[in-house]
């Protein structure tokens, strides 16, 4: 319901405003330091942004307009500004206050709300803004704010502290020219990556030295890829050419990232202010709506709907009424001089008008601010949630979204990543293979490091020379780095106190292997790397490239050269992408193995060398050089690069490390399967660990057929797409064709009498999703899609980060539209959890990237137990009902007063008065709705989540069906009917006091609102099932406030009132004790069918179960597909809450 | 979504709370990222969590049929105690007395009068209360409702002087303030009913007490003449006209002071709206004079009518009602059949459900021993 300009728009439509006309295209010339680059040229100063982050969407004297339109963007409160303003136009039978009211006490909260918000931004933006840097200005350092700093400024930064921009790294306290980075805070990976300033600035270590600098710097206009940078340097020396260099990521110090290790570097604003990298990456995400969102406006339609035909009924009644002369102006009701001068169709129209005004009630104004305050407030509760607090990372759930919580109870899909999310990302290396030769490692620690007497076990061995070869390679092939302790003594490093960093646990593993069979990494020392041998020496290679690991790639490679001068090559990758790249006669033995491996659940890598000449290795320096100083394409000619030099290589081993599943996770799957989810994992790991991985997570039973779309499977690669064909059409036969035609009852049950899964890879699903122009198979999608929903659980390996993110949207997107859900940890994750209805994260090892894009974050995957099957049904039960609950209370409230016309000759006259249709909605009714939105626990948390089964119950938007709507409509109608009719008939003799004095009009909808509020307040505490003393002191209590601002009201002749209707009304009414009678009975009649039916199901439910649940007795739940339930789980139920807690048990067992 | 850009954020940096809730949510943590272990926050407060069975609802059931029906009864019983009788003397029916009133207009001159013959079977014991009744009167619509000016008729001498706009079309007549102002008070009921008891052709004329018809709080509070330096009513609305209706100004109402002006009873009963359009409004007293003698015996009774009201222009009727009155008000059957249908339908549910209850329960038992 929001006509959104998204916020992506405005973001972009401020940094074009920012970097001025020219061009987010082509490159930027950076002067550093503002200095010419020669006498000749005059500096022309450029204009980019300042260095002022703005966050905040208001300023002080635009927030009142602004705010304004855009929460009248929100077609609710742009209906009831219209409501009002018709209110204050035309003559209308309640006052303007009375919808006005409503509508600005919302407006003002949320004002204020989204002001405290902006309030907040502004204070962290001037925390930015205002911190004070230091620029170095004509050898002088010069204190200022960062906001101050403009492009070409050159900065100083000391240790700890967070660049103000994105810089380039001239110059470090240290000597080689290298900085330590964390980027916790923007990506969360807290390892420290190494930064290089180029060679030829290194040396300013001054600000003297620094100010001298005379160079330009060209690089590429901002662009939010935080690992991507291209540019080029050009330092010019006086009497000299000026030097070009090539710049790269390694030279861009990212703002937001923090500088450590390391005394103080210099560095040149390159983009600043919304230019920098941080602040395009915060580009909003889009903004996702659940499916209760979507409900709530169906049913806004109907009421729409009702509201228009009421007044169309009335005013054309009160037309054909009017008909009759005597009645449409007797002697003692005269128009007005102005009445009967307005034309008969603008009279219809001004009435129908009125009618609205009068009827508009029906749709909640109150209804958006309490699903809105219950959504805020409830999402609180799963960041307390101490069950899902993990003690390892010390942290607990978090929820970056708040709109989704009702989502939870939804999901249908859930998409989960392997590595790091079903297994824990923490890797022990466990065996490792050189030349086909087995060697498994123990785990006790390794005293010596001799190879003959550890405790290490060989099965047969390979030449000692191959073995050596093989750890030097794990040495040597890596990007790990030491965390030095505190105090290093001289170059020997205290084994103790060093910890290895990476951003790959896979290569910490194997580092840590390597010293189990006797080879220490020792760390880096300038461009060497140490490495001490199984005789204790030490022994150093000059680090000269590294070929970085890329997930296309799928392999890293170390060029090193060794001291006797030999340059060697290694590499280590999947095996799928070394073995093509090595002498085909060296594959077998290294393959059993590896696959061996594999289908145990391991990770595998190969490890390969190659020998490099002299000649190559400088053709091959020469080449990466040129191809490091582009400034376009830089990526893909590095890429072709490594390529052409990862090719003929000799194959030493392949190791195997272990990922151990995550506690619970088995458990976890199968409860979420059992709750009718589907669970699909998407890993870009191999298939045989994932099919391992998924059949000890149990996602893969003994007994489920699986079905295979593989490379393996489809063969030979010519005919590919020809077996493709057949193998989906086969399946398709298997699962579509043959399944018995009740598939739609079967489609959540959880016994299926054969259980099929489907394994497919990313190849094979490339070929499905992007068919060759071929025609004929452009229906693969179609029939995979069939197949895959018939299938209970799918596996897809070796997918792209791209790939996870299309099979969630094309999930997302069959028939029904399911709710998907996306889990993951890392990086590759976060396409799928943005595409996802709801994306989770892991707070895992591979950084924060996850967490950070997800609607909700939790430490590990059994959290998601709970998380949905708990928190997720609870949110759900709470809403759906506060949404029913809110369309039912205004839908009796309104109808007596529709009633009325037929009895009052179609006048508008309202039946309550304006204080009791203003407060309804905001005092009389609201607060316990929203406590009992909060507070509700129709089913105990334990029964939930150890009965997966419940789940199902809500699945489909169960509650917010048309059924359960139709009801709730009824019940109102019926209620408002009983309301009205039985005080009709009370008045039938107007005079109910036992003097004999009589009650009028006001009285009479004094009456009808009292049993209103009263009933409406007990049904919902017949739905309470959970009633803590917040609830008993907001429904009691509403209903003591209720009677207390009646006579309050009644008590006074108020002087700004025009009429006094209610003077002492409701004191009279009370001491009448008909109407007390009538009182009772009336609202006893009112929620006498309520009572029954839930009796009556109550009954039947029991008759049908021998389960000892109180289960909720809301009509709108789903009446279970079959009466079976296994009777273990109810016992380990029972048993758990024994355990748990004792104090509910007597309550379960009563029934 | 908003933005943080935290620079204490280093270590922990996820915590830039995107937007809405999340930034609050983790928060409040503080330093101990650890939740708290209160009942609250775990959702474990101490909770009553009734279940509505059968077992719980079914003597509920019991217990109100047999609590609601000796109420109906009672209700009922009382209600057909209640004496009332009733006299249209609209006089449309041609053999009526008062048909030839039928058309008689506002400022007919001399007033129409009629005389209606009754008899009543039964003595009325205990006081007896004289209603008028009008039908299809709609004093509740809206044009009409909000037709008077309540700080007038509260004494305010500005108001008096200039009502309300909401008088319209009855505000000013002749350029001068109307008091009272306003369509409800212009269309005071002005009959004048009167009654005899005859008693061997005797007429002996029944006391009617005009005081003590409308309420305590209106005719103290909420009605007050305008407030000057003297008595004289007269002088006190100077400056005012009659509503045009009116054959007599407000203050000319009643000769009694306290009864006078706006806080005639008469006017007072008037001015409450009434809810329905057929409805019925105090207009006397009849009390009890002695223990010996019932308020009005059976027999002969006459009815002088001075005819002023026209209600056939708009298909209108005019009732005269005597009732005695009950602890429960008038004579009402609504409430007592109500409450004995109500309580029966209980009693009878609890009956079938106990029955289905017993024979469920039963086979329940039974098939739970294979189990």
């Amino acid at each position: 319901m929001e006509f959104s300009i998204n916020q992506e728009i405005w973001l972009r439509l401020w940094s074009i405003w920012c970097a001025g006309e020219e061009k987010r295209v082509g490159t930027r010339t950076v002067f550093v330091g503002h200095r010419p680059v020669s006498e000749t040229d005059a500096y022309v100063e450029q204009k980019f942004c300042d260095n002022r982050i703005v966050s905040s969407k208001y300023t002080v004297w635009n927030f009142l307009p602004k705010n304004l339109f855009e929460q009248f963007r929100r077609i609710a409160n742009f209906y009831f500004l219209i409501i009002f303003l018709v209110q204050v136009i035309v003559d209308t039978p309640t006052s303007p206050v009375t919808s006005g009211l409503p509508l600005f006490f919302v407006i003002i909260v949320t004002a204020i709300k989204q002001g405290y918000e902006d309030w907040l931004r502004h204070r962290a933006d001037k925390e930015v803004n205002k911190s004070s840097v230091f620029i170095v200005e004509n050898a002088k350092q010069v204190k200022k704010h960062s906001e101050k700093i403009k492009v070409g400024d050159i900065v100083e930064v000391k240790a700890d502290e967070t660049f103000p921009c994105d810089l380039i790294f001239l110059a470090s306290s240290n000597d080689d020219g290298t900085c330590y980075v964390t980027t916790a805070s923007l990506d969360g990976e807290s390892n420290f990556k190494t930064h290089y300033a180029v060679r030829d600035t290194t040396g300013l270590r001054t600000d003297n030295d620094i100010d001298s600098l005379t160079a330009t710097i060209e690089c590429e206009q901002p662009q939010p890829d935080l690992y991507k940078f291209v540019g080029r340097i050009n330092v010019y020396r006086s009497n000299q050419e000026p030097v070009a260099r090539s710049l790269g990521p390694e030279n861009l110090l990212l703002k937001g990232s923090t500088l450590k290790n390391t005394k103080t570097i210099y560095g040149v604003a390159v983009y600043t202010g919304m230019e920098t990298k941080m602040a395009l990456n915060y580009q909003g995400k889009s903004q996702k709506r659940s499916a209760v969102e979507k409900s709530i406006n169906a049913f806004l339609i109907v009421y729409l709907c009702i509201l228009v035909s009421k007044a169309t009924v009335c005013t054309t009644l009160k037309y054909i009424w009017q008909n009759n002369p005597f009645n449409d102006e007797p002697w003692y009701n005269q128009k007005t001089k102005k009445e009967k001068e307005t034309f008969k169709i603008l009279r219809m129209f001004t009435d129908f008008l009125s009618f609205m005004v009068l009827f508009n009630f029906i749709i909640p104004v109150s209804m958006y601010v309490t699903v809105e305050m219950q959504k805020f407030l409830g999402s609180f509760f799963i960041a307390w949630d101490k069950e899902m607090y993990d003690e390892e990372i010390k942290e607990g759930a978090l929820v970056n979204t708040s709109d989704l919580n009702e989502e939870l109870g939804q999901v249908e899909y859930v998409f989960t990543d392997k590595t790091g999310t079903l297994t824990e990302n923490s890797m022990k290396f466990i065996e490792c293979c050189i030349d086909g030769h087995k060697y498994k490692g123990g785990i006790s620690e390794v005293d010596g490091f001799s190879h003959t007497d550890g405790p290490l076990k060989y099965y047969g061995k390979a030449e000692k020379c191959r073995e050596e070869l093989f750890l030097r390679a794990l040495c040597l092939c890596h990007t790990v780095q030491i965390k030095e302790g505190d105090n290093v003594d001289g170059l020997i490093v205290n084994q103790e106190r060093s910890t290895y960093i990476s951003s790959s646990p896979d290569e910490i593993a194997l580092v840590k292997g390597a010293k189990k069979y006797g080879f220490t990494f020792l760390g880096h020392e300038a461009d060497f790397m140490k490495v001490q041998n199984q005789k204790n020496e030490i022994e150093k290679y000059q680090l000269l490239h590294v070929l970085n690991f890329d997930p296309v790639r799928r392999r890293m490679s170390v060029i090193v050269k060794t001291s006797t001068g030999k340059f060697l090559l290694f590499c280590k990758g999947a095996d799928s992408s070394i073995f093509p790249r090595v002498q085909q006669d060296e594959i077998h033995q290294t393959k059993v193995h590896v696959e061996r491996n594999a289908m145990d659940g391991y990770r595998t890598l190969c490890v390969a060398f190659k020998e490099l000449t002299q000649e190559d290795y400088k053709k091959m320096n020469e080449q990466l050089s040129e191809a490091k100083m582009a400034l376009q394409d830089r990526e893909e000619k590095m890429a072709r690069i490594f390529d052409d030099i990862e090719t003929d290589m000799h194959l030493i081993g392949a190791t195997a490390v272990e990922d151990r599943l995550q506690e619970h996770a088995a458990e976890t799957i199968e409860a979420l399967q059992t709750a009718g989810m589907k669970v699909w994992v998407l890993t870009g790991d191999k298939m045989e660990t994932a099919k391992s991985t998924c059949y000890a997570s149990r996602l893969f039973q003994t007994n489920t057929e699986l079905l295979e779309l593989t490379t393996k499977a489809m063969g030979d690669s010519d005919r590919k797409e020809d077996r493709l064909h057949e193998l989906l059409l086969e399946y398709h036969k298997k699962l579509v064709q043959d399944f018995p035609k009740n598939s739609g009852k079967l489609k959540r049950s959880w016994t299926v009498s054969q259980e099929y899964g489907l394994i497919i890879d990313g190849s094979t699903l490339s070929l499905i999703l992007n068919p060759s122009q071929d025609s004929s198979s452009s229906n693969y999608k179609s029939i995979f899609l069939q197949i895959c929903l018939k299938c209970t659980a799918v596996l897809c390996c070796r997918m792209a980060p791209l790939q996870k993110a299309q099979i969630v949207r094309m999930v997302k997107n069959t028939k029904g539209n399911p709710i998907t859900l996306s889990i993951g940890d890392g990086a590759n994750d976060v396409s799928m959890i943005l595409e996802a209805h709801v994306g989770i994260g892991i707070k895992g090892k591979e950084g924060r990237q996850a967490a950070r894009n997800s609607d909700y974050a939790v430490p590990r995957f059994k959290h998601l137990r709970k998380l949905l099957l708990a928190h997720g049904h609870l949110y759900y039960v709470r809403i759906a009902h506060l949404v029913q609950y809110f369309f039912y209370k205004n839908l009796c409230f309104i109808l007596p007063q529709f009633l009325y016309q037929f009895f009052c000759g179609f006048s508008q006259q309202p039946l309550y008065d304006a204080a009791y249709l203003t407060m309804y909605n905001i005092c009389f009714t609201s607060l316990p709705i929203l406590a009992y939105s909060l507070l509700e626990q129709h089913i105990n948390i334990e029964t939930l989540t150890s009965d997966p089964r419940l789940y199902m119950k809500i699945s489909d938007n169960a509650m917010l069906q048309w059924k359960p709507f139709l009801y709730w409509t009824f019940l109102g109608a019926f209620e408002g009917l009983v309301f009205f009719f039985g005080v009709y008939f009370l008045f039938q003799n107007s005079s109910l006091e036992d003097n004999g004095k009589v009650f009028g009009n006001w009285t009479f909808g004094t009456i009808v609102f009292t049993i209103l509020v009263f009933t409406v307040t007990l049904k919902l505490a017949l739905d309470t099932r959970f009633w803590t003393w917040m609830n008993h002191l907001v429904i009691w209590g509403s209903l003591a406030f209720y009677v207390f601002f009646s006579f309050f009201w009644g008590g006074i002749i108020w002087p700004f009132l025009k009429q006094q209707r209610m003077y002492f009304v409701f004191a009279h009414m009370v001491t009448s004790l008909s109407t007390w009678l009538a009182i009772v009975l009336l609202i006893f009649i009112s929620l006498f069918p309520e009572i029954l039916l839930v009796v009556f199901k109550n009954a039947k439910r029991k008759n049908h179960q021998t389960v000892p649940f109180s289960l909720p007795m809301l009509l709108s739940y789903k009446p279970m597909e079959n009466g079976y339930i296994s009777e273990m789980k109810i016992e380990d139920a029972v048993t758990n809450f024994t355990q748990r807690c004792h104090l509910r048990i007597p309550q379960m067992q009563q029934l | 979504m908003a933005v943080n850009y935290n620079a204490k954020e280093e270590a922990d940096g996820h915590t830039s709370g995107v937007g809405v809730a999340g930034g609050g949510a983790a928060g409040g943590a503080g330093k101990s990222r650890k939740p708290d272990n209160t009942a609250f926050k775990q959702q474990r407060l101490p909770a009553w969590q009734p279940i509505l069975t059968a077992g719980t609802v079914l003597p509920a059931f019991f217990i109100i049929g047999l609590i609601f029906i000796p109420i109906g009864i009672g209700i009922f019983v009382t209600s057909n105690n209640i004496r009332e009788y009733e006299i249209d003397y609209t006089g449309t029916d041609s053999s009526s007395p008062c048909n030839k009133c039928l058309n008689v207009s506002w400022n007919s001159t001399p007033p129409c009068t009629c005389t209606i013959n009754f008899t009543l079977d039964q003595p009325f014991e205990t006081n007896v209360f004289m209603y008028y009744g009008l039908s299809n009167f709609y004093q509740n619509h809206r044009r009409y409702v909000k037709s008077r000016d309540d700080s007038q008729l509260n004494g305010d001498n500005s108001s008096l002087l200039n009502p309300s706009k909401e008088c319209e079309p009855y505000r000013t007549s002749e350029n001068k303030p109307i008091a009272p102002c306003g369509a409800i008070a212009n269309s005071m009921f002005n009959d004048t009913l009167e009654l005899f008891h005859i008693d061997n052709e005797t007429r002996i004329p029944i006391t009617l007490n005009k005081k003590g018809i409308a309420w305590w709080t209106d005719k103290n509070v909420k009605f007050r003449n305008p407030f000057g330096t003297t008595n004289n009513l007269t002088a006190l609305f100077q400056g005012t006209t009659k509503p045009v209706n009116w054959p007599k100004p407000v203050y000319m109402l009643d000769s009694e002071q306290d009864n006078n002006g706006f806080i005639n009873e008469d006017f007072i009963v008037w001015m409450r709206t009434a809810a329905l359009p057929t409805f019925r409004k105090l207009y006397r007293l009849i009390e009890r004079k002695n223990n010996l003698q019932p308020t009005l015996q059976a027999g002969k009774y006459s009815l002088d009518i001075t005819y002023n009201y026209p209600v056939y222009s708009f298909d209108g009727r005019k009732r005269m009602i005597l009732s005695t009155i009950s602890w429960m008000g008038g004579k009402n059957p609504f409430l007592g059949i109500a409450y004995i249908t109500v309580g029966s339908i209980c009693f009878f549910l609890g009956v079938v459900l106990l029955v289905i209850h017993h024979k469920y329960g039963n086979r329940n038992n039974s098939a739970d021993i294979p189990n």
